[in-house]
Parts: C-alpha cells; structure tokens; sequence
C-alpha cells in the first residue's frame, strides 16, 4: 500500500480526500457516515448565524443520458444552530480523531464576529478552519461570502481578522467568480492564510423549464442565479489551482475543488499543485461510498508506477503549465487513424471538413464502405478528430515534428525585433 | 501446464465460445449505464453478494485491479462464474434496468474484468498470520477452492486433497469447454496455490488415504467431494459400446482425450443442464443429429431457459414423455433405443410422475445413447465416521458445519435435490460459509 497520507499547513489526513463543506457535512450523524466510508477529511457545513433557506433548492444538468453532470443551488450557509452544530463536531473528532476535521465559517465582515466564531469553534477541538469567501448568491446579498471574496483587501482584512486569534491552520476558501483569481488569493496569503482552497461554486442559471417559463431551480415560480459545481466545472477549477499552483506569491498550499468524482480527478488536481481535494456534488449523486474507489484506485495507480507517497505527485506537471508564448510553435502532430478499429462513423471525417481543415479524405474501397485517411501534409494537428472518434486508441495524433529546432512566439518576437534593429 | 493436463485445442469448434467477450469499448459503455445503485439487488442476487456495482464503477474509473479484486474477494471463482452463472436468474434477474431498459450485461462485464487479471495474472491476495491450526479439505472443486483461499486469508495452514490430477473439479473436467475453457478454472486454482495452500493430487480420500485418519490429524476438516458419476438408467443394453456417461464424455473431450465419432445420430437422456452439455458438447463434436429424450415435459425441465434455447440454436431435437425401455445393439455395438411413451399421473404429494402408457413402444436407431440423468453421490466413505447424511447427502447446519463438530461440508455434496440445479456461484458461497465458521470454530477453541 502507497502512503496516501497528506499534510495541509499542519492539518493531517490519512488520504487527501476530504469532503467540501456542503450538505454532505451538514450534521455529526453525516460526517460520521462519511469517515466510516473511509473519507480522509471533512470541512463542516459552512457555520454562521443560521439562516432560512429556501425551497426547492437545487437543479441539475443531464447531458446525454448522463444525470448531474453540473448542479446549481440556492442552499445557504447552516440553518442550524452553532451549539448543535458544536456539539456534534466535539463528538465527531473524538471518534475519529485521525481525520482531518475543518470547519467552515462565515460571519459578517466584523472583527468581533470573526474573533467571536473563531474561539468557539476552536474550543471544541478541530484541526483547522475554513473562511468561506466564497458563496455566490444570497449570502452575497448580504455582504458576505462572494461580496468579501471578489475584493481582495476585504479579503486580506478579514483574514487578518481572523488570523489574530486562530491557533490551528486556516484555509481560505476563494470565488471563482473573479477575472483572475490570483489576486484574491495572494490577498489571503498576505493576511496570513496558511492555505487557499477553490474553488467553490460559479454563478450560474442552469435553465428555464420551458413549459412553465419558470428558471430552475423555482422557488414558488420564481429563480435566481445560483452556485454551479460538478464534474462540468472541473475545467474551470483546475485552471485557477494551477495558475495559484504557479504563483511565486500563492506560497501556501492548495486544497483543490470543483468536480472531483474519482481517483483520476483528484489525481490531476495534485499534479497541478493541490495537496488535497474537495468533493461536493460526487458524493451527492452517488453516496460517501465512491472514495473507496479513490483510495483504491489512487493506491493502485501509485503502486503501478512504484510511487511510494501520493505526495511525490503534488505539483509534478506544475512546471508544463506556461503561457501560450512559451509554447513550441515548431511542434507538429498529425492525427493517423488506425483502420484496424476505425468502426466507418464518419464522425472524423465531417468534424474536419466542415469544421477545421478539410484533411480527412473517404476513399472509397471494393466492398463498398468507405476508408477514412488522413492527409498528414495538410493536417494542422487540432485533435478534433480524435476528440470526436467514439472509440478510444482509433486516432492517435502523432509527432511528425521535422527536427527544427523549439522556437515560441515569445523567442520568434524577440528574434524579429533583432532582426528589425540590426 | 503439465502434460496430463486437460487440453484440447485439436477440435476448435469444442472451443468456439458461446458468447463472445465484451470489447473494451463496450465494456465502458455499459458501464457507464449502470445506475450505481445503493443496496444493489443484483448484489443481493448474487450467491456470493459480490459488490456489483462497485466492481462496475471501477471500469469506469479504469481500475481493472480494484475492480478484479472486488470480483474475486467475494467469489473465489468469480471468473470461471462469470461464464457459467445463469445470470438472468441470478444478478442480471435482478437488475432494476430491467424494468424500464435492458439489465446490465453484469456477466459480461465480469468476465471482462476476470480475464484482465487472467492476462496480467495479478496478484490480488495475499494469506494471514499464521495461526497455527491446519484445515484439511477433500475435494478441489469450486467449494474445496473458496474454502480454501479464504481459510488461508485467515491465516490457517489448508491441504485439499484432490482425487485427480488437476484441481478445479467440475469447472476444470465437468463444464463443456465452449462455454468454461479450462484454464480459466486452472488460473483460478494457482490464485489459490499462490496463498502457500499445499494441493495434493491424485489421492482419493476413503480409498487411498483413510478418511478418520484424516480427521484426526486436522484441525478442522472440509467435505467439498462434489457428486459423482452418471447413474445407470437401469435398463438392459446399458453395457455395450456406444453407451455413455456424459459425465465421462465431457471430460474426455474437455481434457483433449476424446477421439474417433460418436457417429451419425445419438441420443440423450434427461434434460438438466448436463444433458444439455452432453448433448451440444455431441453437436460440436460433429454428430449431424443429436436429440434429447425426457420422461417429463419442457416445464419440467431443469436446465435454464438459457441453456435450452441454446441447445436449440445448436441443432439439438427434444422429445418429451419419453421414458427408456431397453438399448438395442448389434455385435456388442449400440444400434437403437426403444422408449415407452409417458403420461403424467399424480403422486401422493400431488406431484405428477410419468407413467408408461402401456403398449406405446417406439425404437429410435441410433449410434449413441448418452445418459444424463443427474449424477450420484459419493459418500460412502463417510460411513465409518458416523457423519449424519441423508440419501447420500451430508447433512449440515447453516453454519455448514456436519455432524461431526471438527468437519464441514460445501458444494453439491450438501446440495439435496429440488427443482432447482446445483451451481458453482453456490458452492463457492458455501465454501466461504464453512471457512468462515471453521475460522470461529478454531478462534473459540484457541481463545
Ligand atoms: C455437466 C455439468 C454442467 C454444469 N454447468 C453448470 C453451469 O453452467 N453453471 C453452474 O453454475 N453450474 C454448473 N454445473 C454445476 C457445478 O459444476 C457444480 O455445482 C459445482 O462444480 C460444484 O462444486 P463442488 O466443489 O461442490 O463439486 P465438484 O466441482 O464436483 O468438485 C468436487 C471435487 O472433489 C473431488 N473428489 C470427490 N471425491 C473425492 C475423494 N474421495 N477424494 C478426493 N477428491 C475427491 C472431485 O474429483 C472433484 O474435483 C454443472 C455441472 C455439470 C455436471
Ligand atoms: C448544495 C450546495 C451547498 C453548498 N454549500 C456550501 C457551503 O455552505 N459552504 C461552502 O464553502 N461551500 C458550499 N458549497 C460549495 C462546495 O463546497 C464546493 O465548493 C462546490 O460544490 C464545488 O465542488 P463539487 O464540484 O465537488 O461539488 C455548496 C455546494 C452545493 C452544491
Ligand atoms: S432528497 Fe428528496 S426527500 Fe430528501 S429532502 Fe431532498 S427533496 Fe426531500
């Protein structure tokens, strides 16, 4: 067995598989459930002054027969009340004192508050905190969640509020919605945030029922934008780890969200830099019963490639993320169809002709189907085709680089401008 | 593998598969079709409850190992069970896609699963500490095997003697190749042997070692001895050449020994899953017509409506109420069979038997008669011990623990004949259970 144990800023987990603050974490009996199921670590339902939330709450994407491939809610913080909720954490870390428990807080941008939530969450034992910055909706309204964390003063300010009394590590949890979230998040680490983590949910209108005319989720007959997660916003999310992953100023570790649902996710989140992940809508769909699979495909994805710890991944394709000017224009692939298992959908072929570089050729054969060839001259190596080709390993795109030697935009702009000064 | 051991690749169309296995990419697609249920029915149908949709999540996830090792961990056998379950009674019966879609093709995708181990040969156990104690398990078939890999997960140091020369039992000898190849069933054997399990072949137990002896020296002992041959019919003729036990002739074909022809027409009795075998193993063997002759009718029938509708595709003629009256020969050779006709009159419990309609003869020329009317037991040897059976049958607790506190019995040789066929997914389930309250037994005993 691999060590699949991780360390973030202090907070230790068994395996980097903790679950997002969410309904999952919303009660001890939950969380409890969840460590049972092997879960590594837990972040609590976001605690605050209760709130009222609303009815119905979330909506799904289905795409093709695949159901909740995104969900948009309009769930708040708790709606339960702290001492309940302290209580519960109390006997959760006493039973499981080897997870990694963290409690997520949100209070109004007050110092007394933050100073006030912070003590008595830390007086019942949890092995670190949370600063939700990050709601998009309702609580936004309010000043709080995304209203702090789309402004990165407020959240430096009130971080350092809270780092003035924290004494166990402290995550602060980062909007995506923001143009470029390397800001907000240099903001916490400059009020002291021993870790970020991110991302939490993109605002979002998933659609409108269009026989009612009503948005979805309604509420009454009525909708407002809500938080978007699940497997379609993993994109999204492991763009923003990396560029924080990348950032000379974001040098605290990264616990990575949005759309983790297997070994695999979480896998690329800690090649681009995460130390831990997050899961949410995963465990809504299927049940906390999906991490064992995490585990055991992370362990055995280790054991194969003789990787002792699953920490010897984190950030290890941090170094291939650059910027487009950095990149090899010099590199050339060709996409070669391999007619053994080519099953003639013609899907290739109608991708490139129309829609990029017409360099698929069907030529006719005697039994009267049609092969699919490739022109490697004219092909400009795009992967579409491949993209589009139902069955796995039919089209490989292939090196044919000539030899020539690496050149990017940014050296060939240099080059030019010594060419036009001599 | 050995040279005794069973081959067979002379005659491909004994190896032909009856069902062709999954590619990867259709493995994936139904995969991915799998609801993912929580407190799965096809778990709960499943003899040996192995975690279904968990091992089918793993495709997805594209960790085959994991996968494999769900697989297996319940079911010792699960690959050979993958090709031999009747899955459309079993999990696949029970599937709740089957309501509004088609179920999930779970056999397939387990046999996908299986034979990425296979080809790797991975690895997926390993035994525990040892503990000391030593089990004995006579016979090496599916419930011999699982008692035997899970003893040795325990940690208890386990012997299976095997009366033949290769373990593995009906899977290995009794399951017609085209539908069980053998080494399948042989890679599931070395799983077992990997675990430091000690395999003593050639040694029938009662006859070349004493069965009390046994006993004595073990810890704990494990009946797994299967059933035995094909009764005789009873009737006159039975002796000349030409004259079959299906048993006996599967395993000749089965292990590659089979040659020369069973000539132009034969004719099978019964009509279980054996008869259905017997008949297609005569069908792929090139006999042109090959017909089953049954003293019951088609709802009578103990073969799966799998296996029927097969034999069927497969050329196979069935004649109903038919009951065997005498095997005619010439020159020591079978030429033909006579039958009576049959009626259905009720027994005392209100069952109906078949009765001969007097007078009803009718003689069908033939070059072969093969018997298929169940298989007989081998207990006998347990008559000196004092070990409680009935009819042949042992006769067990639920714990499958047998008269006798030190001994445990697994597989047909506790399976009493009802309505229902005897199945390896059973007998590996079986074998857990023994295995499973021997390891209490010995940790009672020592604690
Ligand atoms: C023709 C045929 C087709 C079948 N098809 C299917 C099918 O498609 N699907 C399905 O699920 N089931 C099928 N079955 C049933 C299945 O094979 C059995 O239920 C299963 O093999 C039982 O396992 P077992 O370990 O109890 O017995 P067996 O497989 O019979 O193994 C018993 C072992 O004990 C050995 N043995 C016996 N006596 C002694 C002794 N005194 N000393 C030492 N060794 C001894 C035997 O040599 C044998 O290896 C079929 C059976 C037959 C006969
Ligand atoms: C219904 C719902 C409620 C949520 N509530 C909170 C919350 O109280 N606090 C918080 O920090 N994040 C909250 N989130 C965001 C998640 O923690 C997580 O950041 C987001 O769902 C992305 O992860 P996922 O794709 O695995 O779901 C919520 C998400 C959902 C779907
Ligand atoms: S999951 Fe269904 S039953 Fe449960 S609270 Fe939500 S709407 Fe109600």
């Amino acid at each position: 067995m691999a060590d699949l144990s991780v360390n973030v800023a202090g907070i230790h987990s068994p395996n980097p598989f903790w679950l997002a603050s969410a309904p999952p974490t919303n009660s001890g009996y939950q969380v409890m459930r969840a460590f049972e199921a092997g879960w590594g670590g837990a972040v609590w339902k976001t605690l605050g002054d209760p709130i009222v939330n609303v009815s119905s709450r979330f909506a799904g994407l289905n795409w093709k027969g695949s159901q909740m491939v995104g969900i948009s809610n309009l769930e708040l913080i708790t709606d339960r009340p702290l001492a309940d909720n302290l209580r519960e954490i109390r006997e959760v870390k006493r039973a499981f004192p080897d997870r990694a428990l963290i409690v997520s807080l949100m209070v109004d941008p007050v110092r007394e508050q933050w100073h006030e939530i912070v003590k008595q969450v830390q007086d019942v034992g949890v092995d670190g905190l949370e600063l939700n910055f990050g709601c998009p909706h309702g609580m936004a309204e309010r000043g709080m969640g995304s209203a702090v964390g789309q402004v990165p003063e407020y959240v430096q300010q009130n971080t350092e509020w809270v780092m003035e009394v924290a004494q166990v590590p402290v995550l602060v949890k980062l909007t995506p919605n923001v143009t470029d979230i390397r800001y907000t998040a240099r903001a916490a680490v400059k009020g002291g945030a021993n870790a970020v983590s991110m991302i939490n949910t993109i605002n979002s209108l998933i659609g409108v029922d269009i026989n009612t005319w009503s948005p979805t989720p309604s509420v009454d007959i009525m909708g407002a934008h809500g938080g978007y997660s699940g497997p379609a916003v993993k994109p999204i999310a492991l763009h923003m780890v990396s560029e924080c992953a990348r950032d000379p100023h974001v040098n605290v570790p990264i616990s990575g969200i949005g759309g983790v649902s297997t070994w695999q996710d979480a896998v690329e989140y800690l090649l681009l830099g995460a130390t831990s992940v997050q899961v949410c809508t995963a465990v809504m769909n299927h049940g906390f019963r999906i991490v064992e699979d995490m585990i055991d495909g992370l362990n055995n994805y280790l054991e194969a490639r003789g990787i002792a710890a699953v920490t010897d991944l984190i950030g290890k394709s941090v170094p291939r993320v650059t910027d487009w000017g950095r990149l090899n224009l010099n590199y050339q692939v060709a996409a070669r169809i391999d007619q053994e298992v080519c099953i003639q959908c013609n899907k290739c072929y109608i991708a490139c002709e129309e829609t990029a570089h017409q360099c698929i050729d069907q030529v006719p054969q005697a039994n009267g189907k049609t092969m699919l060839v490739v022109d490697e001259e004219e092909c400009v190596g795009c992967n579409l085709c491949a993209m589009v080709c139902p069955v796995e390993g039919c089209i490989t795109m292939t090196d044919v680089s000539t030899g020539v030697a690496s050149m990017s935009w940014q050296q060939r702009q240099a080059q030019t401008w010594t060419d036009v000064s001599l | 593998m050995n040279a005794d051991a069973p081959v067979g690749d002379e005659i491909d169309s004994l190896h032909r598969m009856v069902y062709r296995p999954i590619s990867q990419f259709e493995a994936l697609q139904e995969a991915n079709r799998c609801l993912y249920c929580y407190d799965a029915p096809c778990t709960k149908a499943c003899p040996t409850h192995i975690d279904v949709p968990a091992f089918i999540r793993k495709i997805t996830t594209k960790n085959l190992q994991g996968s494999a090792r769900v697989i297996m961990e319940a079911n010792p056998v699960g690959a050979s069970c993958a090709r031999v379950c009747p899955t459309e009674q079993l999990c696949e019966g029970a599937c709740v896609l089957q309501k509004n879609a088609v179920p999930i093709r779970i056999g397939d995708l387990q046999r996908y699963v299986t034979d990425f181990a296979r080809d790797r040969d991975l690895t997926l156990f390993s035994p525990g500490p040892s503990s000391g104690k030593r089990v004995a398990i006579l016979g090496g078939g599916p419930a011999g095997l699982s008692a035997a890999r899970e003893l040795a997960r325990f940690g208890h140091t386990v012997t299976i003697y095997e009366q033949k020369p290769h373990l593995g039992g009906l899977d290995t000898y009794g399951i017609v190749p085209f539908r069980l190849p053998v080494d399948i069933s042989l890679w599931e054997v070395e799983q077992v042997r990997k675990l430091g399990v000690e395999m003593v072949t050639g040694v029938r137990v009662g006859q070349d070692v004493d069965f009390n002896h046994i006993v004595n020296s073990f810890d704990a002992v494990v009946l797994a001895v299967g059933m035995g041959t094909v009764p005789k019919l009873n009737i006159p003729g039975e002796e000349l050449e030409g004259v079959w036990d299906a048993l006996a002739l599967i395993e000749q074909v089965k292990s590659g020994l089979f040659k020369g022809s069973l000539g132009e027409h034969v004719v099978v009795i019964g009509a279980g899953n054996t008869a259905i075998d017997a008949a297609t193993s005569a069908c792929r063997l090139g006999v042109p017509e090959v017909e089953i002759y049954y003293r019951r009718t088609q709802r009578e029938m103990t073969a799966y409506p799998s296996e029927f509708n097969f034999a069927k595709q497969e050329g196979v003629g069935f004649h109903w109420l038919s009951l065997p009256k005498q095997i005619l020969g010439q020159g020591g050779r079978v030429t033909g069979i006579e039958f009576l006709k049959a009626r259905f009159a009720e027994d005392n419990n209100g069952r109906p038997v078949p009765v001969p309609i007097l007078g009803s003869e009718f003689v069908v020329p033939t070059d072969g008669v093969i018997r298929a009317i169940g298989q007989s037991r081998v207990t006998e040897f347990l008559q000196s011990s004092g070990i409680k059976t009935e009819h042949g049958v042992i006769s067990v607790n639920s714990n499958g623990q047998t008269s006798h506190p030190k001994v445990f019995a697994a597989g047909d040789c506790i399976f009493a004949k009802g309505h229902s066929e005897a199945m390896v997914v059973e007998a590996a389930q079986q074998g857990k259970i023994a295995a499973a309250s021997i390891h209490r037994f010995l940790s009672e005993k020592n604690g």
